[in-house]
C-alpha cells in the first residue's frame, strides 16, 4: 500500500537511536511512555488472568476449583495488581508522560531524569509484588485491614506491602514533574486558560498522587513494622487500633480512586471534543470540576467505615461530602453531552469508547450515591454492589478512556493506524461484555451476595453464571486490540499528523513527533479548541 | 432446589423502610440514566457528521445552564441524603426495652449467646415483633455480622463493642453471613437467623441454657478470679461497689463523667487504668487481658448489670430469660450509645443519653453507690 | 499557530537543553523541591498524626515513658541543627555572591554539624538500647510494668519517627557532598547558584521536622 519505499523515514523519537541501551537509559518522556506501556500491559495481563480465575471458580457455588485459601490469594492479588501497577499509573504514565509536554509546548518534563527514575522505581516494586505472588501470594485483600494482615496472615504479605511502597514513590515523583512542567514549562500565550482539558486532569490527578501517596507509604510502613515486631500499633490484643489503620489506609486509597478517574475523564473531554468537531461545552467548568473533585475526594474517606461503628455525627458529615463530591463530575457528564448538541459527531473508535465511558461512568456514579447513603450502604456494603460499582467507574470508566485515548493517539505515538473497523468491533464487544459482567452483581448485592467470598449460597448462582460468561466476552474484547495494535506497528497504514483533525499543539508535529517535540518553541496565540475563528463562538 | 428470589425477603421492620428509599433510588438512577443515554444517543444520530470539512457552530457554554444542573441534581442527592441519614439515625438508637443477645466472631464461627445461658453456633433465634439488640465481639480479626433480610451489618471488631438492634415482622428462616474479610473460611462463616412466633421462641428459650444464666455464669467468674476480694458489696473496699453501678453516671478522678455501660465494663475489666473513679487509686485493679476471652468478659457484664437489682448479687437458679418490661439480664435499661467503644468517648463523640437506670433513679443525679473523693477509705 | 518561534538558547554551559532558559530552570528546579517537601509533609504528617493519636489515648504511659528522654541531649541536637541552618543559608548566601571559597567552607560546617547530630542521636539509642527500650530487642519495662504495651508502641512511633529522621539527615549529608564536589569543579555564582538553594530547602526542612519532634517527644510531659 505505501509508495514509499524509496523515501526514507523521518526521524523520529522511535528511530532516532537504536540500540536498548538507548531505550533503558533514555531521559525522552516519549520513550519513558512507551516502555511504562509495555509493563502496565503486563501487569495488566496478569491481573486479567487472576480475575479470569475468579470468575471461572464462581460458577459454581461450591468451592471446588481452587482451595480457600487460594482463592483468597487470587482476589488479593487481582486487587493489588490491578490497583497499584495498572489503573493508577496507567493514563498518566503512558498518556500523560508522553501528551503533557507536548500539550503545553515543552520539549520535555521539566525533570527528564526522574522522570526515568520513576519507571524504574515502579519496576522494583512491580518485582516486589511478583515476588510476593511467585513466593506464593497474598491473602489480605487488597485493602490490607489489620489485625488479619498484621498479626493473623501466614501469606507473604512483607514483600507485596515492599512493593506497593516502593510503587508509590514512583507515583509521587511523576505527580511532582507533572506539576512542575504545567506550571513552569508552558510555552509562550499558554495561558492556564488556554491549556487543554487533559492537561487539567492531569494537574489535578498529580495534586492527588504527590499529597496523599506518601500516607499510604507510611501506613504500609506502619503494617511493615508490625508484622515483624509485633508492637502493638494495629493489633487490639496487645494495644493498638485496628480502626485507626482504617482511617490512615483510606485517607489516601479514596483519593487514590480519583486519580484512577480523573486521567479518564481528561481523555473523554479531549475525543469529545474532537470528534464533535468542537470546544468542549463549559471548558471552565470542566477544568475547575476537576480541582474540585481532587480537593472533596479528600474529605469523605469515612464513607468506607459507615458500618465500623464510626460515630454517628462523623457518617453523617462524611455521606453529605461524598454526596458533594459526586457534583463535579456530574457537571463533566452534562458538558460532554453538550458538546454534542450541533456538533460534527463522527463515530471512530475513540468516539465510541468515550461513549462507553459516558454511560458507564454515569452508572457507577449513580450507584456510588446509593453508596453515599446511609442506609442503604450499611445493606450494600461489603457485597457485590460494591463490587459492581467500583467496576463500573474503574473498568467501564478508566479503562474504557485509556482504551479511548490509546486509539486517539495511537497514530502520535506510533505513526500508524489501527484498523478502524476492528476497532469498533472490539469496543462493541467491550461494552456488551463489560455489562454482562458487571451488571448482575448489583442485583447479586442487593440480594445479600457478600465479595470475597469462595463458595456462595446456591440462590446466587444464575446471576454469578451470567457475570463469568460476560467475563469471558469481556476478555475476548480485550484481547482482540491486543492483537492488532502490535499487527498496526509494522502493518498498520501510515499515519499523518493530525489524523483526526484535531486541534491541540501535539497534532501540529509530525506522527511519530521528532525527540524534541519542536524544533522551536511554539508561541500560542488563540485559545484551546479553536475550531473556528473567535467572532464565530457563541457564548450562550 | 433452592428457591430463586431476585429480591431478598424482607423480614424487618428496618428492611421495609430501608426497601422504599432503596426504590426511591433505584428510579431516580433509571431516570438519570435513560436521559443521558438519551441524549448521548440523540444528539449523536441528529448532528452526526455529514462531511469532513464541515465545522459546526462553536458553543462557548451557559452559565445558567451550569448552575442549573449542579443545582439541580445535588437537591435531589439531599433527599438522599437527609432520608438515609433519618433512617440511619433511628437504627444507632435501640429502644431500651431491645432483648439483648451477644454475637461473638471468631475464625471461622459466630457464637451466639443469650442472657439466660443459651448459646447457639451459626444460628440466631428471635421472637416476632420484639427489637432484638445485638452485642457484637471480634475475638480475633474484623468480622461482620450481617443480614440481608434486615438489610443490616455491623462489623465485629477485636477490641470493642458494636451494637446492631432490629425488629424482626415475619418468621422464617433468613441467612447470614461475615461480611467482612477474616481468612481462610471467610466464606464458610455463615448460619442462620429463625424468626419464631413469640410463644415458640420462649419455649425454645427455656429448653436451653444447661449450663446456667450468663449472669450466673459471671458470678462463678466473679469469686474464681477473685473480682470479690475487692470489689464487696456491703462495705467499702479498695475498689469500688459494683452494686448498682451498671447504667449509671460515674465520676472519674480526672474529672470527667462517663455512663457506666458495657463498654465501659470492658475496658475497665482488661484496660483498668484507662478511666479510675474519682477517689481510687490507680495501679491497684490488673488487666485480665489474655486472661478472660470475649465470652467471658460479656458473662460478667451480664452478672454486673444484674447487680442493679437488689438481690444481693446471688444466683442460684436458671433465668428463665426476659420477661416483657423488667426481670434480669436482658432489658435493664440500656444507657450506652448505639456503638460502644472501649475507650469510651474519645473516638466518639457523643454525648451519654441520661436514662433512667434500673433502679429507678434519674442517672443525672450523682450515683448513690460510688463515693466521692471526701468519703474515707479512697486512698489517694 | 507558531508563527513566531523562539530559539533554543545554548549558551549557558549549566542550561539543560529542554528548557528555554536558565530562569525556568531554575524556577522548576525550586518549585520541584517545594513540591516533594510537600510530600515529606504528608509523609511525616501521618507519623505525626499516629503518634498524637496513641498519645492522646495513653497520656499516662506516655507520661511515664517521657522521663526516659533525655531532654539536655535533645537540646543540645537541637541547638547544633539550627547552627547548621544557619551554615547552610550562609553557604547558599555564598554561593549567590559567587565566594567558592566561602562555600566549601560552610558547607563543611553544616556537614560537621549534621554529623554532629546524628552522632548525638546514635549515643541516645545506643542508651536505650542499654536499657532494653528498643521494642525489637528486648523490650523491658519493669518501673511500670503496667503500661508495659503501650510504652512499647511509644518507643517504637520513637524509634520510627526520629529514625526516618536521622535516613533523611543522611540523604542530606550526601547531598552536601555532592555539593562540595561539584563547588570544586564548576563557579557558583549570580547567575547560576541553584543546587546550593534547593539543597538548602531541604536542609532547613529536615532541620523544622526535629524542631517539632523534640518538643513532642522531649518536652512534653518531662515534668509530670
Amino acid at each position: 500500500m505505501s509508495t514509499e519505499t524509496t523515501e526514507r523515514t523521518p526521524i523520529n523519537y522511535l528511530n532516532a537511536t537504536t540500540g536498548w541501551k538507548s531505550w533503558l537509559f533514555t531521559t525522552d518522556h516519549k520513550r519513558i511512555a512507551v516502555l511504562y506501556l509495555i509493563s502496565i500491559t503486563v501487569f495488566f495481563i496478569l491481573g486479567g488472568i487472576f480475575a479470569s480465575l475468579m470468575r471461572l471458580e464462581l460458577t459454581t457455588p461450591q468451592g471446588d476449583m481452587f482451595s480457600s485459601d487460594t482463592y483468597n490469594k487470587l482476589f488479593t492479588m487481582h486487587g493489588v495488581v490491578m490497583i497499584f501497577f495498572f489503573l493508577i499509573p496507567s493514563i498518566p504514565a503512558t498518556l500523560g508522560n508522553f501528551l503533557i509536554p507536548m500539550m503545553v509546548g515543552a520539549r520535555d518534563l521539566a525533570f527528564p531524569k526522574i522522570n526515568l527514575l520513576s519507571w524504574y522505581i515502579y519496576i522494583i516494586g512491580g518485582l516486589f509484588a511478583l515476588g510476593a505472588i511467585l513466593a506464593g501470594g497474598v491473602d489480605t485483600g487488597w485493602t490490607f485491614y489489620t489485625p488479619y494482615s498484621t498479626t493473623y496472615s501466614n501469606a507473604y504479605v512483607m514483600p507485596a506491602v515492599v512493593g506497593v511502597f516502593i510503587a508509590g514513590f514512583s507515583s509521587i515523583l511523576t505527580g511532582l514533574n507533572f506539576i512542575v512542567t504545567v506550571h513552569k514549562m508552558r510555552a509562550p500565550g499558554m495561558t492556564w486558560g488556554r491549556l487543554p482539558l487533559f492537561v487539567w486532569g492531569m494537574y489535578a490527578t498529580s495534586l492527588i498522587q504527590v499529597l496523599g501517596t506518601p500516607v499510604i507509604a507510611i501506613t504500609l510502613a506502619l503494617v511493615g513494622l508490625e508484622r515483624v515486631f509485633h508492637v502493638g500499633i494495629f493489633d487490639p490484643a496487645i494495644g493498638g487500633d485496628p480502626i485507626l489503620f482504617q482511617h490512615m489506609f483510606w485517607f489516601y486509597s479514596h483519593p487514590a480512586v480519583y486519580i484512577m478517574i480523573l486521567p479518564g475523564m481528561g481523555v473523554i473531554s479531549e475525543v469529545v471534543g474532537c470528534f464533535s468537531r468542537k470546544r468542549p461545552f463549559g471548558y471552565s467548568f470542566i477544568a475547575g470540576s476537576s480541582l474540585g473533585i481532587a480537593i472533596l475526594g479528600f474529605l469523605v474517606w469515612g464513607h468506607h467505615m459507615f458500618v465500623t461503628g464510626e460515630s454517628m455525627y462523623a457518617s453523617m458529615v462524611f455521606s453529605f461530602l461524598s454526596f458533594a463530591v459526586a457534583v463535579p463530575s456530574a457537571i463533566k457528564v452534562f458538558n460532554w453531552t453538550a458538546t454534542m448538541y450541533k456538533g460534527s459527531v463522527a463515530f471512530n473508535t475513540p468516539m465510541l469508547y468515550a461513549f462507553g465511558f459516558i454511560g458507564l461512568f454515569t452508572i457507577g456514579g449513580l450507584t456510588g450515591l446509593m453508596l453515599a447513603t446511609l442506609a442503604v450502604d450499611v445493606h450494600v456494603t461489603r457485597t457485590y454492589f460494591v463490587v459492581a460499582h467500583f467496576h463500573y467507574v474503574m473498568v467501564g470508566g478508566m479503562v474504557m478512556a485509556y482504551l479511548g485515548g490509546l486509539h486517539f493517539w495511537w497514530p502520535k505515538i506510533t505513526g500508524r493506524m489501527y484498523p478502524e473497523v476492528w476497532a469498533r468491533i472490539a469496543a462493541a464487544i467491550t461494552f456488551i461484555g463489560f455489562n454482562l459482567t458487571f451488571g448482575p452483581q448489583f442485583i447479586l448485592g442487593y440480594m445479600g451476595m457478600v465479595r470475597r467470598y469462595h463458595a456462595y449460597a446456591p440462590e446466587f448462582q444464575p446471576l454469578n453464571v451470567l457475570s463469568s460468561a460476560g467475563a469471558s466476552i469481556l476478555a475476548v474484547g480485550y484481547a482482540i486490540p491486543f492483537v492488532y495494535f502490535l499487527w498496526s506497528l509494522t502493518k498498520g497504514e501510515k499515519a499523518p499528523a493530525n489524523p483526526w483533525g484535531a486541534k491541540g499543539l501535539e497534532w501540529e508535529t509530525a506522527s511519530p513527533p521528532p525527540t524534541f517535540n519542536f524544533d522551536h518553541t511554539p508561541v500560542v496565540n488563540e485559545p484551546a479548541y479553536a475550531y473556528a475563528k473567535d467572532e464565530e463562538v457563541e457564548v450562550v | 432446589m433452592p428457591e430463586y428470589h431476585l429480591l431478598p425477603a424482607a423480614a424487618s421492620v428496618s428492611a421495609i423502610q430501608y426497601d422504599y428509599l432503596w426504590w426511591y433510588e433505584v428510579a431516580v438512577a433509571v431516570i438519570m440514566t435513560a436521559l443521558i443515554f438519551a441524549a448521548v444517543f440523540y444528539f449523536a444520530l441528529r448532528y452526526r457528521r455529514r462531511s469532513e470539512t464541515e465545522i459546526p457552530k462553536q458553543i462557548e457554554g451557559s452559565r445558567l445552564l451550569e448552575i442549573t444542573w449542579s443545582v439541580v441534581p445535588f437537591l435531589v442527592m439531599l433527599t438522599f441524603f437527609f432520608w438515609g441519614a433519618a433512617l440511619y439515625f433511628r437504627s444507632q438508637n435501640p429502644p431500651p426495652d431491645a432483648m439483648n443477645v451477644y454475637v461473638v466472631g471468631k475464625q471461622w464461627m459466630w457464637k451466639v449467646q443469650y442472657p439466660n445461658g443459651v448459646r447457639e453456633i451459626n444460628e440466631l433465634h428471635v421472637p416476632v415483633g420484639r427489637a432484638v439488640k445485638l452485642t457484637i465481639a471480634s475475638e480475633d480479626v474484623i468480622h461482620s455480622f450481617f443480614v440481608p433480610a434486615f438489610r443490616l451489618k455491623r462489623d465485629a471488631i477485636p477490641g470493642r463493642y458494636n451494637t446492631m438492634w432490629f425488629t424482626a415482622t415475619k418468621p422464617g428462616r433468613y441467612h447470614f453471613f461475615c461480611a467482612e474479610y477474616c481468612g481462610t473460611e471467610h466464606s464458610g462463616m455463615i448460619g442462620w437467623v429463625t424468626v419464631m412466633e413469640p410463644k415458640d421462641f420462649q419455649n425454645w428459650l427455656v429448653s436451653g441454657g444447661a449450663e446456667g444464666s450468663m449472669a450466673s455464669q459471671g458470678q462463678k467468674l466473679f469469686q474464681q478470679y477473685g473480682c470479690s476480694t475487692c470489689h464487696l458489696f456491703d462495705e467499702q473496699g479498695r475498689c469500688p461497689n459494683l452494686k448498682g453501678m451498671y447504667g449509671s453516671r460515674v465520676l472519674l478522678s480526672d474529672g470527667r463523667t462517663v455512663v457506666a455501660d458495657e463498654a465501659y465494663i470492658r475496658e475497665s475489666i482488661l484496660d483498668p487504668n484507662a478511666k479510675i473513679v474519682a477517689g481510687f487509686s490507680r495501679d491497684i485493679m490488673p488487666t485480665f487481658q489474655g486472661v478472660l476471652n470475649e465470652e467471658q468478659v460479656l458473662e460478667l457484664t451480664e452478672y454486673i448489670k444484674s447487680l442493679a437489682e437488689t438481690h444481693n448479687g446471688i444466683f442460684s437458679d436458671v433465668q428463665t430469660g426476659p420477661t416483657a418490661g423488667g426481670g434480669r439480664g436482658g432489658s435493664i435499661a440500656n444507657a450506652g450509645q448505639g456503638s460502644l467503644d472501649t475507650r469510651g468517648t474519645s473516638m466518639t463523640n457523643e454525648p451519654p443519653r441520661p436514662e433512667a437506670n434500673a433502679q429507678g433513679q434519674d442517672a443525672t443525679q450523682p450515683p448513690a453507690a460510688l463515693p466521692t473523693s471526701a468519703a474515707p477509705g479512697g486512698k489517694k | 499557530m507558531s508563527d513566531q518561534a523562539v530559539p533554543i538558547e545554548h549558551h549557558s554551559p549549566f542550561l539543560q537543553h529542554h528548557f528555554d532558559d536558565l530562569n525556568q530552570q531554575m524556577d522548576s528546579s525550586t518549585l520541584g523541591m517545594w513540591v516533594f517537601l510537600l510530600t515529606e509533609i504528608m509523609f511525616f504528617g501521618g507519623m505525626f498524626g499516629a503518634y498524637t493519636i496513641y498519645r492522646s489515648l495513653y497520656p499516662e504511659a506516655f507520661a511515664s515513658t517521657s522521663r526516659h528522654m533525655i531532654p539536655w541531649l535533645g537540646g543540645i541536637n537541637t541547638a547544633v541543627l539550627i547552627c547548621s541552618s544557619l551554615t547552610m543559608a550562609l553557604a547558599v548566601r555564598s554561593a549567590q555572591i559567587g565566594k567558592r571559597n566561602l562555600i566549601r567552607i560552610f558547607l563543611i560546617l553544616t556537614m560537621i554539624f549534621g554529623i554532629a547530630f546524628l552522632g548525638v542521636k546514635f549515643t541516645e539509642y545506643y542508651l536505650h538500647w542499654q536499657d532494653h527500650l528498643v521494642p525489637w530487642a528486648g523490650f523491658q519495662y519493669p518501673e511500670a510494668p503496667q503500661y508495659f504495651r503501650q510504652a512499647q508502641i511509644l518507643f517504637c512511633f520513637y524509634f520510627f519517627m526520629t529514625g526516618f529522621h536521622a535516613v533523611h539527615m543522611f540523604v542530606g549529608l550526601g547531598l552536601l557532598t555532592w555539593l562540595l564536589v561539584k563547588n570544586e569543579r564548576i563557579n557558583f555564582g549570580p547567575i547560576y547558584y541553584n543546587p546550593v538553594e534547593i539543597t538548602g530547602l531541604y536542609w532547613h526542612f529536615v532541620d523544622i521536622v526535629w524542631i517539632f519532634l523534640f518538643p513532642l517527644l522531649y518536652l512534653i510531659g518531662a515534668h509530670s
